[in-house]
């Protein structure tokens, strides 16, 4: 049970304190790549969070049975881009597959986060802290929850951006590197919450 | 030692993930109709969903599955829908390249503004409050909505109405959706004619707000003979079936809202030159062909003129009437 409570309070403090892109800034490029629209913003976060609850699976198994057994720790960022890849591709066929629906919704994005460092970075932060498999699928779930929020909240201010009247030197992306700044600012308050 | 471990587990690794997804590709295969692939290559690409699909890819299924004709692409025209047929096996039949046309012609220095707007720089937001700025009510509001959606950079509102650059237009609709004021139409690529106006007022107060709206005054209607143009209570509508491209309610219309296209002007004009010292009623159509600038187009609507005799019953011709007639609907709809 106090276990259970834990991982709660963990994934919570994942989602907002150590959120992916505002207090971590990972992920940047999706994060300002497709928040152009709400729809496709949604579907940028979807294929995130299924794929890296995946590989917070699959690469804690690789680095605790295999890389760590023969002390090749330090291979582990190869070793985790190699299995992310290999993970997408596999995922993306068998969506296609089974479940043609989800396939299109993700779209290209799935594709697209092979070399996504937000995936990367929830696999390393794993291992950097130490959790065990439970805590690391939980984590990640969590991580990729809190890069959905966001990348949707900023795609509803990029909306509103769009009718704004904004100096010339201003427009495009000036101003939304700004916003994203912005709201990066209000999202440092959740930092004093400490679990 | 350890970088023989490296090696060995990597390669290992390697190979396991290779094999893992060999086999996967051959476990998870999909099945895929290979005309889909081969008609996706043939669609213009554009993604604009103008046919009603969310893309080209999709608008390929649906014509492999059925439910959607070879004729379903607006943008790629009688060549595009020429090569797919050839993929499915059928007969084709003709196309018209359309594009859109702003019905207006009211810049800031036409038409009179009844309040300074500073709200949301949107259309659609402006139309909420007493139908936009200007005094006319089916006039361009020109905050560029439609500039805004255009897949192709086409439409630019310049001077306080969006105007659209027909070499750029693909015709696939979407500035005709999201117009608020519902005054932007789809008209033949090759009608260098159009209306520039939407007012459904009666010309006195029409002459009021604007000057150049259309008046109703019917000079056109008397000077066209080939009866392409009608006046629907206060507007003139051109019939762009009947229409013979003889510029003669260009010269007439004493608002100057008859116009040629801009760009295609001159090349017209020569045209009607050439018709006048020939039988200007007959021949002008065939005389229009030699548009050196958009060669394809006319092509197009040459064989769209000769085949349509001949199949009346084709599809498409019976949707451009249907279009063609929407003027007139809503005329009788606002009076």
């Amino acid at each position: 049970m106090e276990q259970l409570i834990d991982i709660l309070l963990l994934m919570l403090s994942s989602v907002l304190v150590q959120n992916f892109i505002f207090a971590k800034f990972y992920g940047i490029c999706p994060f300002l790549g497709v928040s152009d629209k709400p729809a496709t913003a949604a579907g940028m976060g979807m294929a995130v969070t299924f794929v890296i609850t995946l590989s917070s699976a699959a690469t804690w198994a690789v680095y605790y049975y295999i890389l760590e057994p023969f002390r090749l720790t330090f291979l582990k960022t190869i070793a985790f881009i190699l299995i992310i890849a290999a993970l997408v591709q596999l995922i993306e066929m068998f969506l296609k597959k089974f479940v043609p629906s989800l396939y299109q919704a993700l779209g290209i994005y799935l594709p697209l986060i092979t070399t996504n460092c937000a995936v990367l970075g929830s696999a390393l932060l794993n291992i950097q802290n130490g959790y065990n498999f439970v805590y690391s699928v939980a984590v990640g779930f969590a991580a990729a929850i809190g890069f959905t929020m966001a990348i949707l909240i900023f795609a509803g201010v990029r909306a509103r951006l769009q009718f704004a009247q904004a100096p010339k030197s201003f427009q495009g992306m000036p101003l939304v590197l700004i916003s994203a700044g912005l709201i990066a600012i209000a999202f440092s308050g959740f930092s004093g919450i400490n679990f | 030692m350890t970088i023989l471990y490296a090696i060995l587990w990597f390669a290992g690794i390697a190979l396991v993930l290779g094999a893992m997804l060999a086999l996967a590709s051959i476990v998870f295969e999909v099945k895929v109709d290979p005309k889909i692939p081969e008609i996706t290559e043939v669609l213009p690409g554009a993604n604009c969903g103008g046919c009603g699909f969310a893309g080209c890819s999709a608008c390929a299924e649906a014509i492999v599955r059925g439910d959607a004709k070879v004729t379903a692409c607006p943008v790629g025209g009688q060549a595009v829908a020429d090569q797919i047929a050839s993929i499915m096996g059928v007969e084709a039949g003709s196309v018209t390249r359309m594009r859109a046309q702003v019905m207006c012609s009211g810049t800031r220095d036409n038409a009179r503004q009844k309040y300074i707007y500073e709200g949301p720089h949107d259309c659609a937001a402006a139309m909420r409050l007493g139908g936009g700025p200007k005094e006319c009510p089916n006039g361009c509001i020109g905050f560029g909505t439609c500039e805004l959606l255009c897949p192709q950079d086409a439409i630019h509102v310049e001077n306080g109405v969006a105007v659209v650059r027909a070499e750029k237009c693909i015709g696939c609709g979407i500035c005709v959706e999201s117009c608020p004021k519902h005054i932007i139409k789809l008209i033949p690529f090759d009608a260098p004619v159009h209306v520039g106006c939407s007012s459904l007022d009666k010309g006195a107060l029409t002459r009021t707000y604007c000057e150049v709206g259309c008046i109703g005054c019917k000079m056109c209607t008397k000077v066209c003979e080939s009866g392409a143009i009608t006046v629907n209570g206060a507007i003139a509508s051109i019939d762009y079936e009947k229409c013979t491209h003889c510029g003669k309610c260009v010269e007439k219309c004493p608002r100057k809202i008859i116009v040629f296209e801009e760009g295609k002007a001159k090349i017209e004009e020569s045209v009607i030159e050439e018709a006048k010292v020939e039988e200007p009623i007959n021949e002008a159509p065939d005389a229009v062909t030699p548009t050196s600038e958009e060669p394809t187009p006319a092509v197009i609507t040459e064989k769209v003129k000769t085949e349509e005799p001949d199949t009346p019953t084709a599809p498409d011709s019976a949707e451009n009437q249907a279009e063609e007639t929407t003027p007139d609907s809503q005329t009788a709809e606002n009076p």
